[in-house]
């Protein structure tokens, strides 16, 4: 039973991970905290669905397709849509409050949107759904599948971080945006690429959660919960911590839903929040202010 | 400076005395359409002035009206066929207020970006306890509401509640309370270091924000005859909370009725032409209200009212 839980919700906090640092990026580099990505990680898994159902492409070749397009949407609608709130805010108080807004409107234009398309019916499909065997117990072949390309997008960003130049750069702006600029490094690109990056790892996580679950158009709020309070959880800023936090969340959800109740998971991702509140707000990995 | 303000500020109270009771009438005039738009209507100038007194001065954008709103429903469900109606008022602003201090206790000692992210899904949170609860302890997730009241008496207690709200609003606006909000609107390191206790401050008036939220969908309980969580909890509730108070501006305490009526209108026009894209176009209207119009229609007309007085002195 523990072995089950423990694989299973490691299994599952693969795609938290991936969401999380994409919101991680999106708020330490950009400085948006995007209410809206939950609705970019459920208009991926909808692509997914649809490439699959109407094209026979698997949800793993549609990532190729999926992720850039989620990157270019992204990087528009920061450059369109977000910077303008930047360039209007007076201070980080005043872009805190409009990002909110903005993102808080936006998250009802593309859930309104997967609405009218789809409505509110559940959506799944089944893909790679043959049993695998580990630790003695028989998991999906789809989310095995899905956490191992989870890890391998996951370590290709830690490298593409720390061990390139633009990496570097990136981290620069997270720390200081102004010091950044002093040394040429052009902030409101980095920023417009991290928020895009940020989207396309949502995207790629919303695809590879599509494999194995059940979703529907309106979802997209309780997975912006859960990646907001990891992000929270870890650290802001931090993807490491982001990480820890994630497998940290699906565990506890894992836990609740398979000893109390499947539909207590929220009520569990506010408890790790709560406890985090009261004794450690900075976060796992994060520095006291 | 502070006597002609005074003077002003009679006129508004005696205008405001007399536009409530000229309101008050309503239902003697109609009892279909109009006074159902009316209550529509109260109910979220209720609700949106409430919103303003707690997020209008600190600039905490609350997410979780919809969360107080689906407290108070459901205090009427459980309570409405064993107490009088004055006791489950009071039960669900004590619920109101107890969901609304135990958010603020959590978060509201650290910067604003916990509670937005507390409140973002605190209606969720609450639909899926209030599920569980029942499934789990009644059998059936849905209620039925048994309460004798006619929509003109909804109608009245939403306008006490409507008035009950804006003198809060001038009532903290005058005192020490609404001074120290100001200060941290402002700016919070400031307000901490000239002594005020911003805790303190933000989780009284979050729990009188909350309270009377709370309020509002007790007394809206009985229009709905049937609930459950799903419609008790709606996140619609909260989105246009936000959108009202903004459109209206949340700065000033008549801003958010300035923005309910036009607001209200647009709705049932929407909803009315284009049901399966209310959600859709909706988000298109929150947008181009906070990226056009971030003062509120409120800070729109007092400008141009200056702009007329200076020409005319």
């Amino acid at each position: 039973m523990l072995t089950t839980i423990l694989v299973a919700s490691v299994l599952l906090g693969g795609a938290y991970a991936l969401m999380a640092m994409g919101l991680t990026l999106q708020y330490g580099v950009a400085r948006i905290m995007n209410l809206a990505s939950g609705e970019t990680l459920m208009g991926a898994a909808f692509g997914s669905f649809c490439l699959f159902t109407a094209l026979q492409i698997g949800p793993l070749l549609s990532l190729v397709l999926i992720v850039p397009l989620a990157f270019a949407i992204n990087w528009a609608i920061y450059r369109w849509l977000l910077s303008p709130l930047v360039r209007r805010a007076k201070n980080q108080g005043m872009l805190e409050v409009d990002s909110i807004l903005a993102t808080f409107g936006l998250l009802f234009v593309i859930e309104g949107a997967m609405l009218a398309g789809f409505g509110g019916n559940y959506y799944s499909y089944s893909f790679l759904a043959q049993p695998v065997t580990l630790l003695g117990h028989s998991f999906g072949l789809n989310r095995v599948v899905a956490f191992g390309v989870a890890a391998l997008v996951a370590l290709g960003l830690y490298f593409g971080l720390n061990r390139t130049r633009y990496g570097t750069a990136i981290r620069a702006v997270a720390v200081d945006p102004v010091a950044a600029g002093l040394v040429a490094i052009d902030v409101p690109r980095a920023a417009a690429f991290a928020f895009a990056l940020g989207s396309a790892l949502t995207a790629c996580g919303g695809s590879l959660l599509s494999m194995f679950l059940t979703f529907n158009a309106s979802m997209g709020v309780v997975f912006t919960m859960k990646a907001l309070i990891i992000v929270i959880m870890g650290g802001v800023g931090d993807p490491r911590g982001a990480v820890i936090a994630a497998f940290l969340l699906a565990l506890v959800e894992t836990l609740v839903a398979a000893l109390v109740d499947p539909g207590l998971t929220l009520a569990a991702t506010y408890l790790l929040f709560v406890l985090t509140l009261l004794f450690r707000p900075q976060g796992l990995m994060g520095r006291r202010a | 400076m502070i006597f002609p303000m005074q003077r002003r500020e009679v006129i508004a109270v005696a205008a405001s005395m007399a536009a409530l009771a000229l309101l008050a009438g309503l239902p003697l005039a109609d009892d279909g359409f109009w006074l159902a738009l009316a209550i529509t209507i109260a109910s979220y100038v209720a609700m949106a002035t409430a919103w303003a007194l707690f997020s209008g001065p600190t600039n905490y954008v609350s997410l979780a009206t919809a969360a107080f709103f689906g407290s108070g429903a459901y205090v009427v469900s459980a309570l409405a066929e064993t107490a009088p109606w004055p006791v489950v008022l009071v039960a669900a602003a004590v619920v109101g207020a107890l969901l609304a201090l135990a958010t603020g206790l959590a978060t509201l000692r650290l910067s604003g970006m916990y509670f937005v992210i507390f409140s973002f899904g605190l209606a969720e949170l609450i639909r899926q306890l209030v599920t569980y609860y029942q499934t789990q302890f009644t059998g059936s997730v849905g209620r039925y509401i048994f309460v004798t009241i006619s929509a003109a008496e909804i109608y009245w207690q939403l306008l006490g509640l409507c008035a009950i709200g804006l003198f809060a609003g001038w009532a903290i606006n005058r005192s020490r309370l609404g001074f120290a909000l100001r200060v941290i609107g402002d700016d919070e390191t400031v307000a901490a270091h000239s002594g005020i206790d911003t805790a303190r401050a933000k989780v009284l008036l979050f729990s009188i924000s909350g309270a009377l939220i709370a309020l509002v969908g007790a007394v809206m309980a009985p229009r709905f005859t049937y609930i459950e969580p799903q419609i008790a909890y709606n996140p619609m509730v909260s989105f246009q909370v936000v959108i009202m108070a903004l459109l209206g501006g949340a700065k000033r305490l008549w801003g958010p009725l300035v923005g309910v009526i036009p607001f209200v209108l647009l709705y049932e026009w929407i909803a009315g032409r284009f049901p399966n894209h209310t959600h859709l176009l909706l988000g298109l209207v929150f947008l181009l209200v906070v990226y056009f119009v971030p003062q509120g229609v409120s800070g729109w007309l007092e400008k141009a009212w200056r702009k007329l007085q200076g020409k005319s002195a």
